[in-house]
């Protein structure tokens, strides 16, 4: 069975809804980019999948063993975050939570953990500087190496690379890319960024307050629905 | 100035004061920084407009005021993050409401049953002579409730605090730790209530946490700092309060503002250039770190 399946699932804000008619499934390994323009039910997907919101028809089914604590979340930042006076490797140690259950305290392995997901995104050094003070691409590393801290199994991205520059960018997207093929982590991403999700991702999924299209990135450069979002510009 | 300090020990009522208040400003301080930070600030004063309202109608009542105001202020605890939770209302103004609504409700009690006077007065502002022993046995162990419950759930309220949604989906229970961290800000704004008076008292869960937002910069070191403030302003607080003869409530609220503009210029101070004028070697401040 896959990680996760989508039977007919819809989302609604206060009866009007905001995306339906999504079937499809992630397997182990995957590399999910999920595409669409704003408003087009991208951000609540990804939320209904951390279940954070129950869909309002259809069903999200998780399997293959996977647990709700035993996935990592990299959420867009909010305006309190900015703002928040924490240590990056105080926010990193964070991610151990979920799996210490009532435990009030971190273990030696915990703090292990932390650190060593924290020196594999070169962010090591600055374990000890305030988090409201690091730059856009420091703080996502941060944000990431507390994810990776979290999980094993599965991770979700919303929209890891917005109001970073390109070059930060590009070097992210790296990451991502050897989190997945590394260390087997299955990877389920919405992004604004066409040309990076065909590059880098496994499979597509494409909305529109629907699901237009749902399938492997060379079929999706290929569809119509992927060359029209792409903009003509695919020879491939 | 210690004879004055004997002197001050040597009153009874004072001494209950003392232990009350210090416990207060302690967990007012614990809690005062995860509510800064979750934005709800305005709560605290929330709760105790409502403490205001239940107070009255206890006394008008016969009943004992602790053991009425307690566990109306936590059920309003509840409500208003159940509310700040839904879309359709906004916080900031179901809290207006229930505070405003809540105090109109005690005066008109108190107008009609002991009418205005001092009382009220004493209600609004405090008073360092309401302590009873049994308010003191009451807030040690609320106290120490307090204090176990937050050291043993800090990591927990870290997390919540600094992102609610990534706590929930990674299978954190966070409505239960917001839920927590509510019931523990009620209790602790209740016990506080009658000596800072209710206008006065959310001022010990805000002022610490944002005086030591000034100059620390990990959630455990402004955790730290802020109990640290609180419990040293409180004090000044009382001295002060004792000496010039004024409000204790308002004193304490006094020394805190002072704290509040003494750090927020200390961190304008140029920590590095200082450290090497000096040659000092211990870090004294995370600021040039």
């Amino acid at each position: 069975m896959a990680f996760i399946t989508c039977r007919d699932v819809s989302f609604a804000y206060d009866g009007a809804t905001a995306v339906s008619g999504l079937n499809f499934k992630v397997d182990r390994g995957d590399y999910l980019c999920i595409v669409g323009e704003n408003g087009s039910g991208k951000t609540t997907l990804l939320r209904g999948l951390l279940k954070l919101k129950q869909p309002s028809s259809g069903s999200v089914l998780t399997g293959d063993g996977l647990k709700q604590n035993e996935i990592g979340y990299l959420p867009q930042q909010t305006a309190a975050q900015r703002d928040f006076p924490a240590s990056a490797y105080e926010v990193v140690l964070s991610g151990r939570l979920s799996s210490r259950g009532l435990l009030p305290f971190y273990s030696r392995s915990d703090k292990a953990e932390a650190r060593e997901n924290m020196s594999r995104l070169g962010v090591l050094n600055l374990k000890n500087r305030c988090y409201r003070e690091l730059s856009g691409g420091q703080q996502q590393r941060v944000l990431l190496a507390r994810a990776l801290c979290a999980t094993s199994k599965l991770l979700l991205l919303d929209e890891p690379a917005a109001g970073l520059d390109p070059v930060v960018r590009q070097e992210l997207y790296r990451e991502i890319e050897l989190i997945n093929g590394e260390r087997d982590i299955t990877v389920i991403m919405v992004s604004h960024d066409i040309e990076s999700a065909v590059r880098y991702a496994s499979h597509i999924l494409h909305l529109r307050r629907e699901q237009v299209f749902f399938g492997t990135a060379a079929e999706y450069t290929a569809s119509a629905a992927g060359i029209n979002f792409l903009g003509g510009s695919t020879d491939a | 100035m210690l004879e004055t300090i004997r002197e001050i020990l040597s009153y009874g009522f004072i001494v209950r004061a003392l232990v009350v208040g210090l416990l207060v400003s302690l967990c007012a301080a614990l809690l005062g920084v995860s509510l800064v930070l979750k934005r709800y600030s305005m709560i605290g004063d929330g709760l105790s407009h409502v403490g205001f309202g239940t107070l009255a109608a206890a006394t008008a009542l016969h009943l004992a005021p602790l053991s009425v105001a307690i566990p109306v202020s936590v059920a309003t605890a509840f409500l208003l993050l159940r509310i700040s939770g839904n879309s359709k209302i906004k916080g900031d103004a179901a809290i207006a409401l229930i505070s405003t609504g809540s105090m109109a409700v005690g005066v008109v009690i108190i107008s009609m049953t002991t009418g205005m006077n001092t009382d009220v007065c004493n209600y609004l502002f405090g008073s360092i002579l309401a302590m009873s022993l049994s308010d003191v046995r009451l807030s040690v162990v609320l106290a120490i409730v307090v204090l176990v419950l937050f050291t043993f759930f800090y990591s927990k309220i870290f997390a919540v605090t600094f992102d609610d949604d990534f706590a929930r989906a990674t299978g954190v229970k966070s409505g239960l730790y917001n839920m927590l961290i509510a019931l523990l800000t009620a209790v602790t704004i209740v016990l506080g209530m009658r000596m800072m008076g209710a206008l006065l008292i959310s001022s010990l869960t805000i002022f610490p946490a944002l005086t030591s937002m000034r100059l620390c910069k990990k959630f455990s070191t402004v955790t730290v700092c802020s109990v640290a403030v609180s419990v040293i302003c409180f004090l000044i607080g009382v001295f002060s309060s004792y000496v010039y003869a004024t409000p204790t409530g308002a004193s304490v609220v006094i020394v805190n503002i002072a704290a509040f503009i003494l750090f927020w210029i200390l961190k304008f101070v140029p920590w590095a250039r200082v450290r090497r004028l000096f040659g000092a070697k211990t870090d004294l401040s995370e600021k040039g770190a």
